[in-house]
């Protein structure tokens, strides 16, 4: 994260994300997949570096005697290195091949931020429920962070579910909504949006229209 | 090169701050916004810190005001909100953070000028 002085002089807290170009890979239609989608792919890199599956379904492999009908997209596509589908209305869906660019986005919109949370490991439940500390004095030895009761006694005789408790944290999967973009770069394919996003430095995201749009509010002078 | 480095590469640190060093003297006009009003404001002290590194960049200026009060406020290097910024006097300093100014008061908090 950095931060971005706006035309008032105050400091806006932004995250910088590498947001294509990507390439149109597969559209889903309601007829043939039972859904509408569009499967973007991300971050070209050297052929050798795919299996000849992903080759395949990118539409990378000549047709020979062997295999006739290999895969052939309308626009060829580089090879990438990740898929990921986002869900569009069948109208919007553009055609297989197209280069999507951070020009889908303007400085104001609303995103969504997809990602992969970092993983904390097996955590206690202080830090993965947000439980309270136990004292460290008034005679207390080694229960400054332990739980504390997980339940009554014999009834009910066992521990409910759901009951929160240590186990592993983070590594999953995290949306963020609502951002709101704040710069667009698309010389560099840059993206700025306001506040923090799931994820390790470097780590993958996805980034959608915002699902849960704020009303703009009425306009004032 | 990262992608925050690349865009922080593009941001020009306000013109109007000189090079400052820890121990100067200085005065800072800053703009403030009250409302729809603007004025500048004047905050006149020490420079006890300087923090480097990016459009995150930003220094401490400690002042003691009435009653003996230390008062200190920190400025963006990006900022634009700042007019101006004087050093009226530079002094020698032999650490580049001068928390220890926080536990003198009088003429102990003093510093000698460099010449």
């Amino acid at each position: 994260m950095t931060q971005i002085f706006n035309e008032r002089g105050e400091a806006i807290p932004v995250t910088v994300i590498e947001a294509g170009p990507c390439w149109v890979t597969q559209v889903k239609t309601p007829e043939r997949d039972g859904y509408s989608a569009v499967q973007l792919g991300f971050e070209e890199i050297k052929p050798k570096r795919l299996t000849r599956g992903q080759l395949g379904h990118l539409g990378l492999l000549e047709e020979d005697e062997k295999h006739p009908r290999r895969r052939k997209l309308p626009k060829p596509v580089p090879p990438l290195r990740y898929l990921r589908e986002f869900r569009v209305k069948p109208e919007d869906a553009p055609e297989e091949g197209e280069m999507v660019t951070v020009e889908v986005f303007e400085v104001g919109d609303r995103v969504d931020v997809v990602g992969t949370s970092k993983g904390r490991g097996f955590a206690g439940t202080i830090k993965r429920h947000g439980f309270k500390r136990q004292p460290k004095t008034h005679g207390q030895s080694d229960r400054e962070r332990a739980p504390g009761s997980i339940g009554a006694t014999t009834t009910p005789g066992r521990v409910l579910k759901g009951t929160r408790m240590a186990g592993r944290m983070g590594g999953r999967r995290v949306t963020v909504q609502n951002l709101e973009v704040v710069l667009v770069d698309p010389e560099r394919n840059l993206l700025a949006v306001k506040g923090a996003v799931p994820g390790p430095r470097g780590g993958l995201v996805m980034v959608k229209q915002a699902r849960k749009q704020r009303q703009v509010g009425r306009e004032s002078a | 090169m990262n992608l925050v480095e690349s865009l922080e590469r593009q941001l020009e640190p306000n013109p109007n701050i000189p090079d400052l060093r820890p121990g100067d003297t200085v005065r800072v006009h800053a703009r403030i916004i009250e409302g729809d009003r603007e004025r500048v404001q004047v905050f006149q002290g020490t420079v006890i810190r300087i923090r480097r590194g990016g459009a995150g960049a930003s220094f401490t200026v400690r002042r003691i005001a009435s009653h003996g009060i230390g008062v200190e406020r920190t400025f963006p290097f990006y900022s634009p909100r700042i007019e101006k910024v004087e050093v009226t006097r530079r002094a020698k300093v032999r650490r580049a953070k001068l928390y220890y100014l926080r536990e003198r008061r009088g003429k102990a908090a003093r510093l000698k000028e460099k010449r």
